[in-house]
């Protein structure tokens, strides 16, 4: 699904990521850890193509990034759902308008009062929240309804930095649990985390493959976590 | 030339949900509308000053064409005979309807708004003056005037085309610049309204990022504002029309003897004109909302 061969990036004149190789396979679950600063977000970039490649080849469901037009990169984002790290919300929109807004750039709007919607909503449970604005909501709501909308066109690869940043342990373990019930549905799921009872907490429920970033290499890491 | 008419379509087409995309209020709503409705406010006035020139020009043209005049300065004891001799020739000219020597009265007529009522014509050597109508086909100008200096070397043939020419040379050009105008505050309104576009824009960053990670295509990012600035300056423009037209129909009418500003009040089926000026200052809208959409967008990953 998501392939790296070589791949770095270089940012100002520096190498902030450098010959990242690696296969990302359909169902599989990853965690993506290493120190702050590391390069976590800017590899999760590249897998989304919001970022791209300065050596060597990153291919996206067999299509090489840096050939893709944008509409054409459009269009593989919606395979794609990201939980960004500060949620990004249109602010002055509600919570479900935001998590249909997928459907509505799709050109499926139609299906925005459909009942899925609903019961998506109910399945992160924000049904009481639903009208509510993002400003008004909780760092755990936010990280929710993020995670609805990523999921809502039924993507092939579900890709959340740091979705456990910002809330408590109970919220952790709840949006964990979420992210592993989707990927026994065969998604495809890669999480970018620091933190590590995270990892502990899912290796009891799912079996992940662990990588590291550490001196811009990626490296699949150990059992020591 | 279809496929522009196409995406034009389709970037008006309403969609509830990416309308709502963007804020409907904030400063660029303002200076959208209210620059639409000030250049709407120019855009007719030139429009008015452009129909004016026009049928200007047009009265002017008709009002001396198929005329001519011959003057006739000769001796005092020669100009009752030139005079006769000159009505023989023009009576027997092909494409002349009518010749009539004008009475001393008229003369006296023409000259009293320079030299007062009570002008002594009969002291003063005054050239005689004959009126010619020409018919459909008009005269021979150049022949014309051979056959006066062979047979009455004091009369001077002027068909009006000296005096003619200029004048409506003049209303046209007049009408020329209103349409430049006109071309000058579209191009204004363009450069104002991507101005405006770039910082709705620039102020929606937050919005744009979200709408490209969830998948979302320049085209359809760019119809949310697109369908917002057209909308806002259609309405701007139609209140712009509405108050030059109410300013146009104070004006004095043709009818009022005006100097100037007789005449340039709409008249008939021109006041038509005014329904196209709003679609057409939002087409303009949308063309720069576009562009300055699409560029912004294409800096963006």
């Amino acid at each position: 699904m998501i392939d790296l061969n070589g791949a770095a990036y270089s940012y100002g004149g520096g190498e902030l990521l450098s010959d990242m190789s690696l296969a990302i396979v359909q169902g599989g679950f990853y965690f993506l850890t290493g120190p702050s600063g590391a390069g976590k977000t800017t590899f999760l970039k590249l897998c989304y193509a919001a970022l791209f490649p300065t050596k060597g080849t990153i291919r996206l469901f067999g299509q090489d990034v840096t050939t893709l037009s944008r509409d054409d990169i459009a269009q593989i984002r919606r395979r794609i759902g990201v939980v960004h790290q500060d949620c990004q919300f249109i602010d002055h929109l509600s919570v479900q308008e935001n998590i249909a807004m997928p459907l509505s750039v799709s050109g499926n709007a139609t299906l925005a009062e459909d009942a899925n919607l609903k019961e998506l909503i109910a399945w992160v449970g924000l049904t009481y929240r639903a009208k509510a604005l993002p400003p008004e909501l909780s760092g755990g709501e936010r990280q929710r309804a993020a995670l609805a909308r990523a999921i809502i066109m039924s993507p092939d690869v579900i890709i959340a930095d740091e979705p456990t940043g910002n809330v408590d342990w109970e919220m952790s373990e709840r949006l964990l649990t979420l992210l592993v019930e989707l990927n026994k549905l065969g998604k495809t799921v890669v999480i970018a985390t620091h933190d590590l009872s995270l990892i502990r907490s899912a290796k009891s429920q799912v079996q992940a493959r662990i990588l590291r970033i550490s001196n811009k290499q990626l490296q699949l890491a150990g059992a020591n976590l | 030339m279809r496929s522009l008419l196409r995406e034009i379509l389709e970037l008006i087409r309403p969609d509830f949900q990416r309308d709502r995309v963007v804020p409907g209020t904030g400063f660029t709503a303002v200076l959208t509308s209210f620059t639409a409705g000030a250049m709407a406010f120019l855009v007719v006035f030139a429009l008015a000053l452009s129909l004016a020139a026009d049928r200007l020009g047009q009265r002017w043209s008709a009002a001396l064409a198929q005329t001519a005049t011959v003057r006739i300065s000769a001796p005092v004891d020669q100009v009752e005979a030139q005079l006769a001799a000159v009505l023989g020739i023009l009576n027997t000219t092909p494409g002349i309807q009518s010749a009539r020597g004008l009475t001393a009265e008229e003369q006296q007529n023409l000259l009293q708004p320079w030299f007062g009522v009570d002008l002594p014509l009969g002291d003063l050597p005054i050239p005689r003056l004959i009126d010619i109508t020409e018919d459909e086909t008009g005269f021979d100008a150049a022949g014309l005037r051979l056959r006066l200096a062979a047979e009455a070397p004091g009369a001077v043939l002027d068909d009006h085309a000296r005096w003619r020419k200029p004048l409506v040379q003049a209303a046209g050009r007049l009408s020329w610049l209103a349409i430049l105008c006109i071309g000058v505050i579209g191009l204004t309104t363009a450069a104002m309204v991507i101005l405006a576009a770039r910082a709705a824009l620039a102020a929606n960053a937050q919005v744009i990022t979200v709408l490209r990670l969830i998948g979302a295509k320049d085209h359809y990012i760019a119809a949310a504002f697109v369908r917002r600035f057209t909308l806002r300056a259609f309405v701007g423009a139609s209140v712009g029309v509405a108050l030059a037209a109410v300013a146009l129909f104070a004006l004095p009418g043709a009818g009022d003897h005006v100097a100037v500003l007789s005449g340039l009040r709409f008249q008939g089926v021109e006041w038509i004109v005014l329904v196209a000026v709003p679609p057409v200052l939002a087409l303009v809208s949308l063309l720069a909302t576009r562009y300055a959409a699409m560029r912004v967008l294409e800096g963006l990953s």
